[in-house]
């Protein structure tokens, strides 16, 4: 009987010590780096600090700053009819000042005095005042209309150049066009899906025969922005899926979760980047050509299609990009580009990886040397990572009139603000 | 101390018992039944359903719909038969949220294939419903079939 109990009571202690040693490997595993701080639930880089300025938001998508400190958050689903936010940031408080849009979306931004913000279909502007608050929030004028909206890759993303043109990501409504293109003689849908589509800024109700497609073969892209240091346009593309699981002689599990690599494409109109033809290997560094197209993991893609100008792992979702031009971060930082990777579901069943935000360092309007996360832990635990079931999952950024960078989080809809102090 | 012990030992007893229970349920047999339905769709889900729909069928946000006690996954078979069969290409509002990916069909199963796979996630995650036949698969695949 006691040596039962005494039996029971080593069972017992064995599981507590069992799960104290795990804890300790966990916490171990997330030990902070000496040169990292960690600041409102995020790691970032020594002298940085995080704060949430707001929180609950609903589903924050792209977001843009104002000189005189307010924020434009667009939200993917109007909540109580209302897409876009308004507040005023002072320090690390945010005021809410006015709501409105009957439309959710992803795409805004603010260029030559008016505000513009997209939804599935339709891109709308707003006219700003001097104080860049919206007169009539109300009365927006249609800029586009008429995109094709068939659900998957829907958002469309928006930026503007310095010319007077609008630049409209439309994404592919396909994993890899397969069911599209059965007998592999060109996908169909790229004649109004799958690039980047150029509208003029300032004229109302254009559709696709008023656009021109810049640039074809980008299967989706969510972060975009215009670089103003070489005048150029730079896009992020979301990189297909599921090569293993249609393709299972020819990949393995692994090479499918890190495969193909999430690019960086700076465009010149006319520019092809491929989809659904080809893929890019970051391991290898090389464009290759896509399975269904006759590629093996070895065959080479096609020269007349573009390289991308930096690769980043399989599935990590870029769907925000900013270039950096504050002063208020330390000089590295300057002209770089900061990307919020939204993180992935593609990687299963090995670990879920991305829910951070990078920063790939430029050089003369290129990007130059190895990108960094900037900021981790939007995740919350490793666990809560790896099962994909992120709390927060970063998507929009935008710097701030003293050089602050803002992230929003479409999950679960707070915004962080993160700041750089001189030690 | 009696209650304790006697305790103890009955604990152990059903232990014991659900563990060679468990250990004759793993045995093959020819025949199918929920058990081997059940194991051979676990397979399949692991290779087919699992890249979108994740390990715990917890799902995607915003993209792929979870299989834990939703109305699809739990109701009408020939529904859900259908959708695997013949894919499905619709906004579903669950709890809500709107998941909006394309499913592709996945005709490409056999009936068997399917009964196994949809029988495993009616009994995990979960969830509490029917098996589901290859004949019922089947008679559904036959209606569809131009």
């Amino acid at each position: 009987m006691i040596n039962k109990k005494l039996f029971f009571a080593f069972c017992l202690s064995m599981i507590m010590a069992m799960g104290l040693l795990s804890f300790k490997l966990i916490k171990n595993d997330n030990s902070v780096k000496s040169h990292e701080t960690v600041s409102a639930g995020l790691t970032l880089p020594e002298g940085f600090q995080a704060a949430i300025i707001a929180d609950d938001l609903g589903s924050a998508r792209h977001l843009v700053a104002t000189p005189q400190g307010d924020i434009y958050i667009h939200l993917a689903r109007a909540k109580n009819g209302k897409g876009i936010l308004v507040f005023h940031v002072d320090g690390d408080k945010a005021t809410l000042k006015s709501s409105f849009a009957d439309f959710g979306g992803t795409g805004i931004a603010i260029k030559n005095g008016y505000l513009y913000a997209s939804n599935s279909r339709e891109v709308y502007r707003y006219k700003l005042d001097d104080k860049n608050e919206v007169i009539n929030p109300d009365k927006p004028e249609r800029i586009v209309k008429g995109l094709i909206d068939r659900r998957t890759h829907a958002p469309k993303a928006i930026t503007l150049d310095n010319d007077g043109n609008l630049y409209v990501n439309i994404g592919a409504y396909t994993n890899i066009c397969s069911e599209y293109d059965p007998n592999k003689t060109g996908c169909p849908i790229l004649d109004s899906a799958g690039g980047i589509w150029q509208f003029k800024a300032d004229k109302p109700d254009q559709t696709y025969k008023d656009g021109i497609r810049y640039a074809a073969g980008l299967r989706n892209v969510v972060g975009l922005a215009w670089n103003q240091q070489d005048n150029q346009l730079f896009v992020m593309q979301h990189g297909r899926d599921q090569l293993h699981n249609l393709f299972p002689n020819l990949y393995t599990v692994h090479q499918s979760t890190e495969l193909p690599a999430e690019c960086m494409f700076a465009l010149k109109e006319g520019d092809n980047a491929g989809y659904p033809y080809v893929y890019y290997d970051w391991i290898q560094h090389k464009n290759m050509l896509g399975p269904e197209y006759g590629g093996d993991g070895k065959k080479l893609a096609d020269p007349k299609y573009i390289n991308p100008v930096a690769a980043y792992p399989g599935h990590y979702a870029p769907d925000g990009l900013l270039f950096y031009t504050g002063n208020q971060f330390p000089q590295k930082y300057k002209n770089g580009a900061f990307i919020a990777f939204h993180g992935s579901w593609n990687r299963a069943p090995e670990p879920q990886a991305g829910y951070c935000v990078v920063f790939q360092p430029f050089k003369d309007g290129k990007p130059d040397g190895n990108w960094e996360v900037f900021a981790d832990g939007f995740a919350g635990t490793e666990e809560q990572k790896a099962s994909g079931h992120a709390v927060h999952r970063p998507c929009g950024l935008a710097q701030g009139p003293d050089g602050s960078l803002y992230v929003t989080d479409d999950n679960k809809g707070t915004i962080y603000k993160i700041t750089y102090k001189k030690q | 101390m009696n209650i304790k012990l006697t305790g103890i030992f009955l604990a152990s007893f059903i232990l014991l018992f659900n563990a060679l229970y468990a250990q004759n349920n793993k045995q093959p047999i020819r025949q199918t039944t929920t058990g081997t339905s059940i194991a051979r769709g676990k397979v399949v889900y692991t290779n087919v359903c699992l890249p979108c729909h994740m390990a715990d069928a917890g799902g995607v946000q915003n993209m792929n719909p979870p299989l834990i006690k939703t109305t699809y996954v739990l109701g009408n078979k020939t529904t859900l038969i259908k959708i695997v069969l013949r894919g499905f290409n619709e906004d579903v509002e669950i709890n809500g949220q709107t998941y909006s990916n394309t499913m592709g069909a996945h005709d490409d199963l056999t009936d068997r294939q399917i009964a196994d796979v949809l029988t495993y996630v009616r009994h995990s995650f979960g969830n509490k419903a029917s098996t589901i036949k290859a004949t019922e698969v089947a008679k559904v695949r036959a209606i569809y079939k131009k």
